[in-house]
């Protein structure tokens, strides 16, 4: 959510091939601890999160022959820095369909950084019903010095240990010119 | 690029561009699945206050600001006149500062004389939004006409609209021509002579045509708007009877058979029964008037949404 245009690319740590093969160990770590994709409802976070959720419900499908449930959460009014940011953020559309009651959550994100995304997408699920368990895929974890709240990925696809000087930026077909996750910085630091 | 609505308050269609009027579309099409939830509330204007100050009696509208202030998760507070020092003689502009000593982060105003709105916002820090002032603008009422046309007809642009009744005290008309002439509507008004002027053509630059008579502005129209007619009017001697009006420029089934065979009808409420609508015609399916309630409450929540300092939707 930085200011994209000044950042200079400091080094590549994945491409499209290695993202492919992590996402697709996540599908499998993802089945495997849930016992298969009955009550599994995949929910990816707007906006990265939505790309990588719907690829990693696709591999699940592959693999045990059905489809998981799935939805799109947009955390936008849920922020915890809604009244301090100066202009409110846009608010794109949130689309659970299927009912969340009793089901196995996966909230899919691309990066885990301090924990104040998912703390909102906890509290608007909530807001949403009583799912019997949620739990977090994440394609890279920026490592447990940087959270700033109790919060931990269930699935993850990379730990990449940074400086919080530095921007860590899932690239996706959907959005940018290439498929990798590079490390980023602001040019005078 | 033109900027999206980043104004600090909503005074009227007239002074915005189409691209803030798609933007609230577009935030207030984001915002109407709240209403569905089993908890119909979000937390993004925690802690804010909305004032609903309400010189002219309203239960509809002013239950609809107070829903979508409540489902942001703000405190809403309604003044109505009668209740208040407003009937003991107080100036608008000391009841503003006495208001804004309160701290409001937003005064949601309907009242009976036109650019009150516009006085308010200088004098009050809060955002003010136009609940309806005189005979000028109704805008979230034009916004909700809009929402409710674009999602049953895919589009504003191109389409052939009319509105028919007491066009010359409406400020729902004049906010509703503003805003879909801007969006590219070709719009048609109709009704009595004495209450739809000649030079009313003029109140926008383009796509706005006085008919002589209703038929002529239902014809091939994809909307027919009808405004409510008030029963005082009859007393003014601008028609003769309500039952006359009914008559000669009621929509009945007859008259809504010469607009498109898909074409919806939609009212701004509450609406007299047998007067300018007929009830079959209220009933049917073409008529989306419960839907402009629904779509009210999101469009509200969006202007809401962005009048405390949101950013409006851009796709």
């Amino acid at each position: 959510m930085a200011d994209e245009f000044n950042l200079v690319e400091k080094s590549r740590i994945m491409d499209a091939t290695s993202m492919n093969r992590a996402l697709r160990r996540l599908a499998s770590e993802i089945v495997e601890k849930n016992n298969g994709a009955d009550g599994l409802y995949l929910v990816g976070i707007r906006r990265r999160g939505v790309p990588l959720a719907e690829r990693i419900r696709d591999k699940i499908e592959k693999l045990e022959n059905s489809q998981p449930l799935y939805g799109i959460l947009d955390i936008t009014l849920y922020r915890d820095d809604l009244s301090t940011v100066g202009a409110n953020p846009v608010v794109n559309r949130t689309e659970l369909d299927d009912d969340i009651e009793g089901k196995n959550i996966v909230l899919v994100d691309d990066v885990l950084y301090t924990g104040r995304t998912i703390r909102a997408a906890l509290d608007q699920l909530m807001d949403f019903g009583r799912p019997k368990k949620v739990q977090l895929a994440v394609l890279i974890d920026r490592g447990r010095e940087h959270r700033e709240l109790p919060i931990q990925a269930d699935f993850i696809g990379k730990t990449v240990p940074t400086k919080s000087s530095e921007i860590i930026k899932v690239m996706l077909k959907e959005f940018d010119d290439v498929e990798a996750v590079g490390i980023f910085e602001r040019p005078s630091e | 690029m033109e900027k999206p609505f980043r104004r600090r308050d909503l005074l009227g269609i007239r002074d915005l561009t189409p691209i803030e009027i798609t933007g609230i579309l577009d935030t207030a099409l984001n915002f109407s699945e709240i209403s569905n939830r089993e908890v119909k509330k979000v937390p993004a204007l925690r802690g804010k206050t909305v004032i609903n100050l309400f010189f002219e009696a309203s239960t509809r509208t002013r239950t609809s600001f107070e829903l979508a202030a409540k489902r942001l998760s703000a405190d809403a507070v309604n003044i109505s006149v009668s209740s208040s020092s407003l009937s003991k003689g107080e100036t608008l502009l000391d009841t503003a500062l006495n208001l804004d000593a309160m701290a409001p982060d937003c005064i949601v105003v309907r009242h009976g004389s036109a650019g009150v709105p516009h006085q308010l916002a200088k004098v009050s820090r809060a955002a003010i939004v136009n609940a309806g002032d005189g005979s000028n603008e109704h805008p979230t009422q034009a916004l909700l006409d809009a929402m409710t046309i674009r999602e049953h007809k895919g589009k504003i642009d191109g389409l052939e609209v009319a509105i028919l009744g007491d066009i010359l005290h409406s400020r729902v008309a004049r906010s509703n021509i503003h805003l879909l002439t801007k969006l590219g509507s070709k719009v048609r008004v109709a009704g009595p002579r004495t209450l739809v002027p000649d030079d009313f053509q003029h109140l926008v630059e383009k796509d706005l045509e006085v008919c002589p008579n209703v038929e002529d502005a239902i014809k091939n129209a994809d909307v027919v708007m009808i405004l409510r007619i008030q029963r005082e009017r009859q007393d003014s001697a601008y028609f003769p009877t309500l039952s006359e009006y009914g008559i000669h420029y009621g929509l009945t089934n007859e008259r809504l058979a010469l607009a498109k065979k898909d074409a919806i009808v939609l009212h701004p409420g509450p609406m007299n029964r047998g007067i300018e609508i007929a009830s079959d015609v209220a009933d049917s399916s073409r008529s989306l008037i419960l839907d402009q309630v629904k779509y009210g409450v999101a469009v509200r929540m969006a202007v809401l949404y962005l009048a405390t300092g949101g950013t409006a939707a851009t796709e």
